[in-house]
């Protein structure tokens, strides 16, 4: 199946957190690498999104989406860090 | 202006033209949209009378400030939503939006590096957005857009990317059919062409490329292989529904 | 005023509610299509008691195969009617398994599971499908060989089947994790949990 890039999360993402997750750092539980979520590889869509690593394929996230709710798995994150909104527009 | 705005917002549809035989340019007037950095994207979500909902992602060709967002669609032959959004939704007409959305595969005008964008097919929207942002930001930072398509016919905005020549130089380059009296001969996108056509990577360039899965997959690659650092490349499949 | 329709949904008896015809065969999968060399590939089922059963890829082909034609319902709400496989029925594969559990979840090369009641794949209902429409199994529709469970959602249908493991409670796969239905019978519209 062709996958898309992690662009695709910030749609099914919002209303989760108020920050923008795209440019959100995470890294992988399987192979530590450290990536924005905008780069990892997205599958599975129309059933949900499956957000896998580049580097390794490992499972990083899974939403699905349906009528009245939406479910968010963070399996395969370590961590996810943001920049601090109120600092980066100090900039 | 570039935080999410939870929720749907309602946008009429405020004017819209052809762009190919199978594409058009849609623009809608979004009360209260925040405005959307040049990439962004937009959620848009269609719902029939007996209460079946159907959401599909687009690329906003339009940015900056105010309430009015462009998206240029091409219509999928078994497609669902973009044969609607092509060929029936008509002025006045409303759709649900989320967004603007997504952060990573934008461009800003306060990013030092030069940029080169490639495009396949009418993966060009998200760049349309960007030569316009750097147009009215009378930018100084080199862009250049090297846009990859089947035939001379299949251009979206061509007149606009040829004004926009004396800022944005966009090198045309045909896999199917070229125009009359082109140079070079028909055929798809390879290394060579790749080496001859965009910034290389001594000039240290952040490079965006958007299209199908497999044009993004063979340019990366092959950027990568020319030198091309992976983390100065920025990519954007977009699917096929 | 443009009204959006969706696609087209017919009054067809064949097609379960809330289900569309589709003459394509969309591809749907959660990861990438991994490369499989029939060489290494062997397909297994693992009961309680420690025992596995293996066959590779020339042991399964030996097998009595069957000709298959029926329907088929993704989840994602597209139907295919009248689909034709050969493959190898799961009765055939049981015939000297034995176990006292009453639920299997399939394993697929590269990581995929879903859960099946064992009822729901024996007695002629399920079979591990290698050929489609006359020719060999395309990678992105599950070749070299896949589970092909017709009569419920095709989420169930692994593609690139690696084996079944016996399993004492109806614990779920990957979507069924995530919202999806544990059972999926289209006729009930059993997508979600």
């Amino acid at each position: 199946m062709d996958h898309l890039d992690g662009n695709v999360l910030a749609g099914p993402i919002t209303g989760f957190f108020d920050f923008e997750p795209t440019t959100a750092q995470g890294q992988c539980q399987s192979c530590a690498d450290i990536a924005a979520l905008g780069q990892a590889m997205v599958y599975g869509q129309p059933m949900g999104f499956v957000a896998r690593c580049g580097n390794c394929d490992n499972v990083l996230i899974v939403i699905v989406e349906r009528a009245g709710q939406k479910s968010l798995n963070m399996r395969g994150l370590r961590w996810l860090r943001v920049a601090d909104p109120v600092e980066q527009n100090r900039i | 202006m570039t935080s999410p705005s939870a929720g749907w917002l309602t946008g009429s549809l405020t004017r819209a033209h052809p762009l190919t035989t199978s594409a058009r340019s849609i623009t809608f007037t979004v009360p209260s949209w925040p405005g959307n950095d040049a990439g962004q994207h937009v959620d848009v979500r269609l719902t029939s009378p007996d209460g079946y909902q159907a959401v599909r992602s687009y690329s906003i060709a339009s940015a900056g400030p105010g309430e009015m967002i462009e998206l240029a669609i091409d219509r999928l032959p078994d497609g669902e939503v973009s044969p609607f959004l092509v060929n029936d939704l008509e002025l006045g007409d409303t759709v649900e939006l989320r967004g603007p959305l997504g952060g990573w595969f934008v461009w800003r005008p306060d990013q030092p590096q030069p940029v080169q964008l490639i495009a396949g097919g009418s993966g060009v929207v998200p760049f349309i957005a960007m030569t316009r942002a750097h147009a009215s930001a009378g930018n100084s930072v080199p862009m250049q857009l090297l846009y990859s398509l089947r035939t001379p016919e299949d251009a979206f905005f061509r007149d606009e990317l040829s004004q926009l020549a004396a800022t944005v130089r966009t090198t045309w380059h045909y896999t199917s059919i070229v125009p009359p009296g082109w140079s070079r001969s028909a055929g798809r996108l390879t290394a060579k062409d790749l080496q001859r056509e965009t910034l290389p990577p001594e000039k240290t360039p952040l490079t965006y490329i958007c299209g199908s899965t497999g044009f993004v997959e063979t340019v990366s690659r092959a950027l990568t292989s020319l030198g091309h650092a992976p983390d100065a490349i920025r990519t954007e499949r977009f699917g096929g529904t | 005023m443009a009204v959006f329709g969706g696609r087209r949904r017919e009054d067809n008896p064949a097609l379960p509610p809330g289900q569309h015809l589709t003459e394509s065969f969309p591809v749907l999968s959660a990861g990438p299509t991994p490369s499989m060399d029939t060489a290494d590939w062997e397909f297994f089922i693992h009961t309680e008691t420690g025992k596995t059963h293996r066959w590779n890829w020339g042991q399964f082909l030996a097998l009595p195969s069957a000709d298959i034609t029926v329907d088929i319902h993704c989840v994602t709400s597209w139907s295919k009617l009248g689909t034709s496989w050969r493959g190898v029925s799961l009765d055939t594969l049981f015939a000297e398994v034995e176990t006292g559990f009453d639920f299997v979840m399939a394993h697929s090369y590269g990581g995929y599971t879903t859960n099946l009641p064992l009822e729901e794949i024996l007695d002629g209902k399920a079979w591990i499908a290698y050929e489609y429409e006359g020719a060999e199994l395309d990678p992105e529709h599950g070749g070299p060989a896949r589970l092909l469970v017709p009569h419920l959602y095709f989420w169930k249908s692994a593609k690139w089947v690696r084996g079944l493991t016996m399993q004492r409670e109806d614990n779920p796969g990957f979507w069924e994790e995530y919202g999806y239905n544990l059972h999926g019978d289209p006729w009930r519209e059993e997508r979600y949990s």
